[in-house]
């Protein structure tokens, strides 16, 4: 029986970041697929969502500034402003330039947002991150929510301590994926709207065709800030949900910009650039893969390690972690060389009344 | 005077900028290179000058295990050289190739996903911990200390830091040579400047794209080996810390122009160092943490004003 809850808690997990993955992987959707800009700087995107929800949920703290304490949606539309407003300057300043500047740019603002949340120590707590982030369900199990409006309003201190001591540890877990997974939905539902709307057409208009969309009378320029912008608002969402489920963030390793990025385009073009479906099922995907090749790779270091000695296995363990880069990198070539459009293709909308 | 604010200036500012402005310009080389010949944005380069590092130190450690040389860094690196220029080769062929006709963004995406590939494949062989390069502490050079101190104005300068910089110089006039007087030198610049039209004329395009990897492989070894000894010690990460500030080099010197990109290198490496000076009372005028930053801002800022860089490179 523990055994078999081991195993739904491990598939709740695949799914909680394999769907956090999908949001990142449906805002590059928004700004590559739809678009056609070239953004390597998700991981930035997501950074700032992150540590924005972090500095304003959190209960006050001596270690970084704020702590604020607010509701944890307000922490989350907050991240996701910033992280759009962040790209709206980006956007300004390089979409008029050709894709490569583009990427260029990207790249230098993850690596600027890095050293602002490295230097700025009293502001972030520096390299040592920040911890105790409040996680969606299970921050009602901490006293400053119980001791507060609204949820004091139904019973005291001592009737939720109760109530939360008769339910099992684990009962936040399905519910926090639960709501990741609504969020999915949500943002799939609104960009499928997009993505038919005549906006989401233009988009495609633009894409294909930069100047006769132009000369047809489209404001290209302006149109691809906007798809920027939105792609990034959905990455500062997928950050402060991030941020939720790690609990404790540091600038260097959770978001380790070639890592983090890089994952999320291999998701991207796997599961095929245009298409929000071929977005989300290429995170899960990956991310099982990805999540699964830990497993795999430690256990044949463990039976290489049975069978042999002739040299030390400690090696291979502290290495394996490069391995599963490696292999990432090189399925990435392949998909992008033998199946450019991924496993579902992008399909156009029907002309009008056609349908 | 000297005594007073020139003596910290040159010796800790001025020529270490020189230094690393040294190491940026060779770097950038190769980015304006495939930038301007092969039309996309490399950002695989950074690893390439890494793992000419690791080459040279392997090469350079394996000499002294079996043959009992010790071999300088300088040395060593030549077979390095030739080392990374075959596998850049071999990238080159069985990775960027097949998008040759493919909008550039597939490039650019097939290089960012191969800055992962080799990145991960060093830390695989290697590890991820920090080797050292070069043992001890490289003291100033003596003969220049006294010659200067005499006329009191005293420069010290280590015996790296004059290896880096003639070697930049030396690299440099053999690539001006290389560009100005030679054949293949004249069809590089022809495809850069117009890769149609060049076809049209009868130069051997392939023969061009081989020869930008051979130069550019050479001059990313080259400021990869430099760049090792100049901090003493390899990590998988140098290349990476080196590739934004190389960016912003060729951008500044305006992009397919190699001259421009030593400009620009030259400036980037000066800036960076120079903005840690207290220009302003005591404290650093820019913290030294944020010299990533300088060379961004400096890239963006040309993006805005002048996004053909000063030397009127190409813009796209």
């Amino acid at each position: 029986m523990d055994q078999l809850l081991g195993f739904f808690l491990y598939f709740l997990s695949l799914l909680t970041v394999g769907g956090i993955y999908a949001l990142l992987a449906l805002g590059l959707n928004v700004q590559w697929g739809f678009a056609g800009l070239f953004n390597v700087g998700i991981a930035g995107f997501a950074a700032v969502g992150a540590y924005t929800y972090a500095l304003l949920t959190t209960d006050v703290s001596p270690f970084h500034m704020g702590g604020l304490g607010l509701p944890l949606a307000i922490g989350a539309i907050a991240a996701m402003l910033l992280s759009g407003a962040i790209a709206g300057v980006i956007g300004v300043i390089c979409i008029r330039l050709r894709a490569d500047y583009l990427a260029i740019a990207t790249i230098g603002i993850a690596e600027i947002i890095k050293l602002f949340l490295k230097n700025q120590t009293e502001l972030t707590n520096g390299p040592r991150g920040i911890n105790k982030i409040p996680r969606a369900w299970e921050h009602f199990t901490e006293e400053r929510f119980y001791t507060s409006a609204p949820m004091s309003w139904i019973s005291d201190a001592a009737g939720w301590q109760a109530f939360f001591d008769s339910l099992p540890r684990w009962w936040w877990q399905p519910m926090f994926t639960l709501t990741i997974l609504l969020v999915i939905f949500g943002v799939y539902i609104l960009l499928e709207r997009a993505r038919l709307s005549p906006w989401g057409r233009m988009m495609t208009a633009i894409r294909e065709n930069e100047h006769a969309a132009q000369a047809a009378g489209k404001d290209v320029t302006r149109r691809r800030i906007e798809a920027f912008i939105l792609g990034a608002v959905i990455m500062g969402m997928a950050g402060a949900l991030f941020a939720q489920h790690l609990r404790l963030i540091d600038p260097t390793n959770t978001f380790d910009p070639a890592k983090m990025t890089f994952l999320v385009w291999v998701m991207l073009i796997a599961g095929g650039s245009g298409n929000n479906r071929g977005a989300i099922l290429g995170a899960f995907l990956i991310w099982t893969i990805w999540s699964g090749s830990e497993l795999v790779i430690n256990t044949s270091i463990e039976i290489i390690a049975n069978y042999q000695d002739m040299f030390d296995v400690g090696v291979l363990r502290t290495r394996a972690g490069y391995l599963r880069m490696l292999l990432i990198g090189i399925l990435l070539q392949f998909i992008l060389q033998r199946y450019p459009s991924g496993i579902l293709p992008e399909s156009r909308p029907a002309a009008i009344g056609k349908q | 005077m000297w005594a007073s604010f020139g003596f910290e200036f040159v010796n800790f500012y001025f020529i270490p900028g020189l230094v690393l402005g040294c190491i940026y310009a060779l770097g950038a080389i190769g980015i304006t290179l495939t930038f301007g010949i092969l039309r996309f944005a490399n950002f695989a380069h950074g690893e390439v000058m890494m793992t000419g590092a690791y080459f040279t130190w392997t090469i350079s450690t394996l000499a002294g295990l079996w043959l009992g040389w010790s071999l300088h860094p300088l040395v060593a690196a030549i077979p390095a050289i030739f080392a990374a220029i075959g596998i850049l080769m071999l990238i080159d062929r069985y990775f960027y190739k097949p998008f040759r006709n493919a909008p550039t963004i597939m490039v650019v995406m097939a290089s960012f996903g191969m800055m992962l590939v080799v990145r991960s494949t060093v830390q695989f062989i290697w590890g991820p911990n920090q080797l050292t390069f070069v043992k001890g502490i490289d003291k100033p050079n003596e003969a220049v200390r006294q010659f200067t101190a005499d006329l009191d104005l005293m420069i010290l300068v280590p015996n790296k830091h004059f290896w880096i910089m003639a070697g930049t110089v030396i690299i440099m006039l053999c690539f001006t040579y290389l560009l100005e007087r030679t054949r293949i030198g004249k069809a590089m610049r022809a495809v850069s400047d117009s890769p149609d039209l060049a076809r049209v004329t009868g130069i051997d395009v392939e023969a061009v794209v081989r020869a930008t990897w051979v130069v550019g492989g050479f001059c990313a070894v080259a400021a990869g080996v430099f760049l090792a000894m100049d901090i003493q010690f390899l990590e998988t990460t140098m290349g990476f810390r080196m590739l934004l500030p190389m960016f912003a080099a060729a951008i500044l010197g305006g992009i397919g122009r190699p001259f421009g990109a030593v400009f620009g290198g030259l400036i980037i490496g000066l800036a960076e160092e120079l903005s840690a000076y207290p220009w302003i009372g005591d404290a650093p005028f820019i913290s030294p943490g944020y010299k990533t930053g300088v060379a961004f801002t400096i890239m963006i800022i040309m993006l805005i004003v002048r996004p053909s860089g000063l030397f009127k490179g190409r813009t796209f």
